[in-house]
């Protein structure tokens, strides 16, 4: 490892302020993938600034009945928490179906928003990667990406963002609060990931020095009926082939409300707007599920050996929407 | 013959087997109290004075000469102090194994070949020191793609010991006038060991004398090889492997790190640890090579094969010829008058393969045991009875009478326990919602070996034994077995006796491979502490060699042998395939240790379950080395995929083994687990999958043309 240098600031502002005296910094959390991003030499920052002191460890409810998560609070805490599991069960779901118990231990929720792409090109010094070597090419094109991109990729890079929860907040109109030394902003968690274009090397709006400092869940998604599937090679400790967050209301067999969101198929948590318009409003049928699942994924362009995720996100999304759907009531 | 279950931990800590001595007992581990509180040391984990670090530098082409070697920046990093380059290993005697030819030219043979070693103060700036050096290359076009008609293939004379053609009667015509015929092609893809310890060694020179600790499987051939590549008189040359974190095969020879390691501390004048880095070991340390294989199976309506041809198709490298001898199984397992069992090996631009757990059989039995499934298909008839049918009286391939084989008997006893009389043969019936679900089974073999080896037997003035062999405890528990077999030899309780293994000043032994170290090493022991016992005044100390006697001919076919069932649950929604039962009988002579040996099948039958379903390294065939480089991407099973898994066995009275009356149980436990598994999915599905893994992406696109 390069050597670098380490601060541990104790307020949110000493470290925004250590960023912007130490311009490529990188805010350390839990580490789980950016140590792994040092070791490989993928990240080679200057100084890390250890972010793990600040008062953000903790769920707070909100005043209009959402609530605040801490950007240090732990994966397996968040996912425990039983707000969580009664509000908003597709986040604690998504949350257990991540990584492995360990890794949750330590994981937090704004380092589970920032955690990089696992293409091996990418993580591969050797090897090609726009993402890693703006310009270098793209090893994964023509090469290995049966668990790569189906939507929204450019020939610049096919890569997935591999997180679980990131999925679960984006269908649950989750917002991340950023903190800079110009001031504070939201963006909503479905807006904060870029698609790759021209310039995959960037993955989300974050401005330099901004730092995470929570995640809003809004009263709005509160207490909806909502659950996460993902589908993976092995039981556990896999990132998903293809995932998919739903928020489902229905009232009088007709959707009242809806999010949906697919996981492990493109640069960002994909929010299905598509297939949210022609559900909103429409009787909550599998014939109606399938129609608009079917809108959403007719963009999808798979490459050669991933066409496979299409139908399974498919079968997902409609196991998920027909769980959720409640019975008809008997004619 | 008996079935043996109770293997509950005793009160006397298991020390007292089924015929009231040692043999058999479910001892515990002696060394696991170290192991489980890290008092335990590993390789890389001698920590002598002042000892360096070394990291490798991967070739970053598939094929080519180096041209060049930048080492400036590297050197000037603070902490780094040497960087050893193409050449520099050139003094060396050249090696048996092309593998172990590091830095002595500038040739890349593949992707991933040591092309420089940094050496550093600490593992961080050796890292960074090789991340620093800057190399240059003269890249050649290569070829990776293993095809059925690739160029370049030839037919091995030898292997596994035997020939590469075995042919009797006349298969094409026997086939072609054959009532009934499966004419299948199976593939399974590259594999990787991975054992938890990574290849590590610790070198120390003092003088022209040389100390490794090292991560293997045989710490004797260890020392040989570095006496013969450093031109030493063995007696210079220590080698220490106390304990073992595995090595599924991959750890069978010595690897790259020895020689880099003693090299990188003659080099610097201190001692040197390399730890190969997981990133790299898939390219380095071997791989289970890929297999296409042709299988034809004739037979008449009766049922009895009237053909049987298995055609194995593999890769090697251009380093050096390794076949990985999936079509032997075939000459043991059914009768039949005519047979064909033949391989063709084509050198690639590959990393070299090497053995991993069941070489050769356990490719060779998911596609020889998915052939079978799929004749009984088409017979109409019961998989178990059709196995049962074609049992033969005497060894296909050579004639010879068996010593002992109860594969049958594993059938039956499996198929009682598992329940699968009046199971519904119909494929793709039984749904449970989105769920298909289905039962298959598998027979499984894996040959006898013993090799010759040493071992002493000391008598101690307090009453106590002292037990001396140089064998490598992998984490099989080979410490506590061979104190088992030594305590019944000598009559005395098994706390008396002590074993001292995994060091290159003990009596010399063979490795802790093909299932043969218990057989090996034991026989050993076992006749040095029978002399002891029976000759007191021969001792203190009693020197054993069963040169002569293990390796004699024999005139018996000798193998182990087992049955394995399965059920799967297949979700027709996402493709995923879970297991729900897993069950293996196995007979396999006399088992030693009940507890240590129930952990050896059933780890072994958890590696198949990751063949069957989740493991596969892609050669990527523009880069030439394997994108699943990681235990992140390379998916070996997690706890939650091991479902309810069962192993047992039927004691066999064989006395054409060795002393103790055991086969080997390292590796059958793999052998047929993932054919069970891939007919149980077909049971489910109604679709046969012949290429491993049983992915969701390959199960669900056939079930959405097919299911």
């Amino acid at each position: 490892m390069n050597g670098f240098g380490y601060l541990r600031p104790d307020s949110v502002q000493e470290a925004a302020e250590a960023y912007a005296a130490h311009p490529g910094a990188r805010y350390l959390a839990g580490g789980t993938n950016l140590v792994d991003l040092l070791k490989l030499g993928v990240e080679r920052p200057g100084t890390l600034i250890d972010i793990g002191r600040l008062p953000l460890d903790t769920v707070q409810e909100l005043p209009d009945g959402g609530l605040r998560v801490g950007a240090t609070v732990r994966n397996s805490d968040l996912a425990a928490d039983p707000r969580v599991r009664d509000r908003y069960p597709a986040l604690s779901q998504a949350l257990l179906s991540g990584a492995s118990a360990q890794l949750r231990n330590v994981a937090t929720t704004g380092g589970n928003l920032l955690q990089r792409t696992r293409c091996p090109y990418f993580q591969d010094l050797d090897k090609p990667c726009n993402k890693r070597d703006p310009g270098s090419g793209c090893g994964a094109r023509d090469g290995v990406h049966r668990d790569h991109a189906v939507l929204g990729h450019s020939p610049q890079c096919i890569a997935t963002h591999p997180s679980d929860m990131a999925v679960a907040l984006a269908a649950l109109d989750a917002q991340v609060e950023l903190y800079s030394t110009d001031g504070t902003r939201r963006l909503p968690v479905a807006d904060f990931y870029r698609l790759p274009g021209e310039h995959p090397d960037r993955d989300t709006w974050i401005r330099p020095g901004e730092l995470i400092t929570g995640v809003r869940l809004p009263a709005a998604t509160a207490g909806v009926p909502s659950a996460y599937r993902k589908a993976r090679d092995r039981a556990s400790y896999a990132f998903a082939l293809a995932s998919v967050a739903v928020v489902l209301r229905v009232e009088d067999g007709v959707v009242d409300q809806v999010g949906l969101a697919f996981g492990g198929l493109a640069h960002r948590p994909w929010r299905a707007r598509h297939t949210e318009l022609a559900l909103l409003g429409a009787p909550a049928t599998p014939a109606a599920f399938e129609g608009a699942v079917a809108l959403e994924l007719a963009h999808a362009e798979p490459l050669r050996d991933n066409a496979y995720k299409v139908p399974l996100a498919r079968g997902l999304a409609l196991d998920v929407l027909n769980r959720l759907a409640p019975a008809p009531a008997a004619a | 013959m008996t079935g043996t279950t109770g293997t509950a931990p005793s009160k006397d800590h298991g020390t007292t087997g089924p015929t009231g001595t040692a043999l058999g007992a479910p001892a515990e581990r002696r060394e696991g109290r170290q192991k489980v509180t890290g008092a335990a040391r590993y390789a890389a984990e001698y920590a002598l004075p002042g000892r360096a670090h070394a990291w490798p530098v991967p070739a970053a082409v598939a094929r080519g000469r180096v041209t060049g070697v930048d080492t400036s920046a590297a050197l000037a990093l603070p902490g780094v102090l040497a960087v050893l380059t193409p050449g520099d290993a050139a003094g060396l005697a050249a090696p048996e194994d092309g593998t172990l030819a590091v830095l002595r030219s500038a040739d890349v043979p593949h992707r991933g070949w040591c092309v420089a070693l940094a050496v550093a103060e600490t593992p961080e700036t050796a890292r960074a020191a090789a991340r620093a050096v800057r190399v240059t290359y003269g890249t050649e076009a290569h070829h990776v793609d293993l095809t059925e008609d690739a160029p370049g293939g030839y037919e091995p004379d030898e292997v596994a010991g035997g020939p590469g053609r075995v042919e009797h009667g006349d298969p094409e015509a026997a086939f072609a006038a054959a009532d009934v015929r499966v004419d299948v092609t199976y593939r399974v893809p590259p594999l990787h060991n991975h054992p938890m310890e990574p290849h590590a060694t610790t070198a120390h020179w003092e003088g022209d004398r040389l100390t490794v600790y090292t991560s293997s499987q045989g710490g004797t051939t260890v020392r040989a090889t570095l006496a013969q590549l450093f031109r030493l008189p063995e007696e210079r040359i220590t080698v220490v492997a106390e304990h073992v974190g595995g090595g599924f095969g991959s750890k069978g020879t010595p690897r790259p790190d020895v020689v880099l390691a003693a090299l990188a501390a003659r080099h610097t004048g201190r001692p040197v640890t390399l730890a190969y880095p997981r990133r790299l070991l898939p390219t380095v340390v071997g791989h289970r090579a890929p297999t296409v294989q042709r299988l034809r199976l004739g037979a008449g309506t009766d049922g009895r094969l009237t053909a049987l041809l298995h055609e194995v198709t593999t890769h090697t490298s251009h380093v050096r010829e390794f076949v990985e001898y999936a079509a032997v199984v075939s000459r043991v397992m059914y009768a039949t008058p005519a047979l064909l069992s033949t391989h063709r090996v084509v050198p690639l631009d590959v990393p070299s393969p090497s053995w991993m757990r069941a070489p050769g059989e356990a490719p060779g039995m998911y596609a020889l045991e998915s052939a079978v499934d799929e004749l009984a298909d088409a017979l109409g008839t019961d998989p178990v009875e059709l196995r049962v049918r074609n049992e033969p009286r005497r060894e296909p391939g050579s004639g010879k009478p068996f010593s002992s084989r109860h594969v049958v008997e594993c059938l039956r006893e499996g198929a009682r326990r598992f329940g699968w009389a009046g199971r519904d043969p119909r494929p793709g019936v039984r749904r449970e919602g989105p769920l298909l679900v289905g039962t298959g089974v598998a027979a499984a073999t894996y040959p006898f070996q013993v090799a010759p080896s040493t071992a002493t037997a000391e008598a101690r003035p307090d009453g106590t034994f002292v037990v001396r062999v140089n064998a490598a405890d992998i984490g099989t528990g080979a410490r506590t077995v061979l104190a088992q077999i030594a305590a019944d030899a000598l009559g005395v309780p098994l706390e008396r006796v002590r074993t001292e293994v995994g060091h290159s000043d003990l009596p010399p032994a063979p490795l802790a491979g093909g299932s043969c170290g218990t057989a090996s090493w034991g026989w050993a022991v076992h006749e040095a502490c029978a002399r002891l016992a029976a000759h007191p005044e021969e001792g203190p100390t009693v020197h054993a060699d069963t040169t002569g006697e293990a390796d004699a001919d024999s005139p018996y076919a000798r193998h182990a042998f087992g049955a394995h069932f399965a059920e799967v649950a297949v979700d027709t929604v996402t493709g995923e395939v879970r297991v729900r039962r897993l069950l293996g009988v196995f007979a396999a002579g006399r088992i030693l240790n009940a507890r240590t040996a129930r952990s050896q099948f059933t780890g072994a039958m958890v590696m198949g379950l990751g063949m069957a379903l989740t493991e596969h390294s892609t050669l990527d065939p523009a880069f030439g080395d394997f994108p699943e480089s990681d235990l992140a991407s390379y998916h070996v099973p997690v706890h939650a995929d091991v479902p309810d898994i069962e192993a047992d066995w039927l004691d066999e009275d064989d006395t054409h083994l060795n002393p103790m009356g055991s086969k080997g149980i390292g590796e059958i436990g793999i052998v047929g687990t993932a054919a069970a598994l891939g007919n149980a999915v077909h049971h489910a599905t109604g679709i046969r999958f012949r290429e491993l893994p049983l992915t969701p992406d390959r199960i669900l696109a056939r079930l959405l043309c097919e299911g």
